[in-house]
């Protein structure tokens, strides 16, 4: 009998008698593979583009500040570790709006999620693993220029307690923004998943939020309506960590006037806060309870 | 040993009744679920993943209950769905290895068991190319290779020849076979075409408008109806070799037809009823005596859409599901004569050779 291609390979079905790891281990597969994805890492070259751009113009901020500091021996950092994503909140968007569709819609669009489903992992482990890898590429990006700075502070022999509190501030405000802001772009992608949809969506959320919100402020503040300033702070995701951090961590608020919210008021800002970040996990287990079926 | 097990079960959507009282046990090997659009094969199959509950009644796989059990069942069962789902801007290799690792394959497992995988199913160099660039057979294979990958017990295949060409048709069906005859693993294969199961499959399950149809093993009914076709040469001996066989065949006491069909050269086929090897062998054995050249003997086999259509004039309300046993016995003697008309096939080319001094006019 001629031995024809199929034959030549073939050397029979072996069974695989190894570990199962489970659900478990699935979701932190995914999770993992989530996250890498979200720098495009494991991934083609070109995906890999943007999100490292982005974490290059978010770090250099960071490095130059510490290099002035470090030549002109400076007594203080020029910015707040609690203020710096505030001002570079333009890249965090822009970050969000390439990543998060990238982490969710391409499931959705290419109808992959049911063969994540046909195994043992379910929509919770799915949404879970989703959330929490873009919420830990989110907090990468920002937590990595409050390192720098910290690194910078030491190196220039700043107050030791100081910077470690502002530090320790700056970090707590940036992993309430990462888990927010990754909850609301996660939704956000995950109703809109034709391609470019996603981007615009998540952008326009972010700034046109704030544009309102800081416009609205702006007014408020000419007529003297200081109450006003700091509850309308309520309404953006950025302000809401702005006011969040003023309250609570320390932060110079960078509302008009400075006119953060009062402890008071602040409270109202956690509740919020903690509120959008459920209402998102929510919202995302709800999209997913007929995803493919 | 049930493999999978219905009982009663519905499935009612607020305006379809996609499943209605289905009941019914498949055993090991290859079950084809025919029905036409929207008969509730891809829903059968959801409910038996634990991914959407029935409505009512009960169903098991592989012993476990769909209602309690979906996660240890998902473990150890695969799902090759209808749509698309690849994502064209990863390697099919890479795609699989995630896959596998969703499994819960360990990571270095996943890899070894993906190019295992994904080279029994056919995809050599290919594999590391982006998938969007494959052809619809190719990722029709990739789809397969994801259902594969964690070695299950029992594979779901949604309609695996959807969009394939008929040469690819048939390569998807012949490998569906090898993941039973080779992998032993149990496969349920859903498809609108009653016919082109036949061959693959060792128990079909017809089900219409989410009611169950029938049940019963292919070789059944298509074994017990073979009917042989055989065209012989002539020769100087006999000027008419089809009625020499036919008289020949009389006198041994076998009844003999013609080819009723009406097509050109109909004449010139004998038909006859199949009872088991010795009808080969005898056929053979007379042709070879009278000093004929055999041009083809080949079995008849009649279409599963025929069989299910007479057998369910006869008994429209006969919706009984039969055990797997007596399609295992089926199945059995289906191989043998198979492999008998091979085997007869090369025979007969040889004699025709023989008789006809060069064969080139024998088919
Ligand atoms: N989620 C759903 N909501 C409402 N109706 C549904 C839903 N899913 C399926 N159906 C209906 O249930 C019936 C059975 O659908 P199903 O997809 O199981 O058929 P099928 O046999 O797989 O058909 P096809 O050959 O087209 O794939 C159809 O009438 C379909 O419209
Ligand atoms: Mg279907």
């Amino acid at each position: 009998m001629p031995a024809d291609s199929t034959q030549i390979h073939n050397i029979g079905y072996r069974h695989y008698d190894g570990p199962r790891l489970g659900r478990a281990y699935a979701t932190r597969s995914l999770f993992s593979q989530s996250l890498r994805g979200a720098y495009g890492l494991g991934r083609s070259a070109k995906s890999k583009v943007l999100p490292m751009i982005l974490f290059g113009v978010m770090c250099a901020p960071a490095l130059i500040m510490v290099a002035v500091a470090v030549a002109t021996k400076a007594n203080d950092l020029p910015i707040d570790y609690t203020r710096y994503a505030i001002v570079l909140q333009a890249v965090i968007s822009l970050y969000l709006a390439a990543q998060a569709p990238q982490t969710v819609s391409r499931d959705l669009r290419f109808q992959t999620v049911p063969l994540y489903f046909s195994r043992p992992i379910d929509r919770v482990d799915y949404v879970r693993a989703k959330f929490a890898a873009l919420s830990s590429a989110l907090f990468i990006l920002t937590a990595a220029p409050l390192i720098v700075l910290y690194v910078g502070a030491l190196l220039a022999k700043l107050d030791f307690a100081d910077q470690t509190k502002g530090f320790a501030q700056g970090l707590v405000s940036v992993a309430l923004l990462s888990v927010l802001f990754s909850g609301i772009a996660l939704v956000i992608s995950a109703v809109t998943p034709r391609r470019g949809f996603g981007i615009a969506a998540v952008i326009a959320v972010l700034t046109i939020s704030y544009g309102a919100v800081s416009t609205v402020q702006a007014i408020a503040h000419e007529q003297g309506s200081s109450e006003a300033i700091s509850w309308l702070g309520l309404f953006s995701p950025i302000t809401l960590i702005d006011g969040l951090q003023t309250a609570f961590l320390g932060a110079t608020s960078a509302f008009p006037g400075k006119e953060g919210p009062s402890a008071g008021a602040g409270v109202v800002y956690v509740v919020v806060v903690l509120a959008l970040i459920a209402g998102s996990y929510a919202a995302l287990l709800r999209r997913y309870r007929k995803a493919g079926l | 040993m049930t493999v999978i097990a219905t009982e009663s079960l519905s499935k009612r959507y607020p305006r379809v009744t996609a499943l209605d009282r289905l009941s019914m046990d498949i055993g090991p090997g290859v079950t084809g679920l025919v029905g036409a659009n929207g008969a509730g094969k891809s829903t059968l199959i959801k409910i038996l993943l634990g991914l959407s509950p029935a409505t009512e009644g009960r169903a098991a796989v592989l012993g476990l209950d769909v209602a309690t059990s979906g996660g240890e069942i998902r473990e150890r069962v695969g799902y090759m769905p209808e749509h698309d789902c690849l994502p064209p801007d990863v390697s099919a290799t890479e795609f699989v290895v995630h896959m596998a690792r969703m499994s819960g394959l360990p990571p270095a497992a996943a890899r070894e068991r993906t190019a295992d995988t994904l080279r029994h199913v056919g995809l050599y160099e290919e594999r590391y190319r982006p998938i969007g660039g494959y052809s619809t057979g190719m990722k029709q294979r990739v789809k397969l290779a994801q259902a594969l990958v964690h070695d299950p017990q029992l594979v779901f295949l949604d309609e695996p020849t959807n969009g394939l060409d008929p040469v690819g048709r048939d390569e998807m069906l012949a490998l569906i076979r090898r993941v039973h005859t080779d992998f032993g693993i149990s496969v349920l294969v859903t498809s609108h075409l009653l016919g082109e199961l036949e061959r693959t499959c060792d128990h079909v399950v017809v089900v219409d408008g989410g009611k169950l149809l029938r049940s019963s093993s292919t070789t059944d009914f298509t074994q017990t109806t073979t009917t042989l076709a055989v065209e012989v040469t002539d020769s100087d001996e006999h000027p008419d070799g089809t009625g020499a066989l036919r008289k020949a065949l009389h006198g041994l006491g076998v009844d003999t037809q013609d080819d009723g069909g009406g097509l050109p050269g109909a004449g010139h086929t004998v038909l006859l009823e199949a009872a088991g090897e010795e009808t080969y062998d005898l056929v053979r054995d007379v042709v070879a005596d009278l000093g004929l050249g055999l041009v083809r003997m080949e079995q008849r086999r009649h279409h599963i859409a025929e069989v299910f259509r007479t057998k369910d004039a006869e008994s429209t309300e006969d919706e009984t599901a039969e055990t797997a046993a007596d399609g295992a016995q089926g199945r059995a003697a289906s191989e043998r004569a198979a492999a008998w008309a091979a085997n007869t096939a090369k025979t007969a080319t040889t004699a025709a050779a023989e008789q006809t001094g060069g064969g080139s006019d024998a088919r």
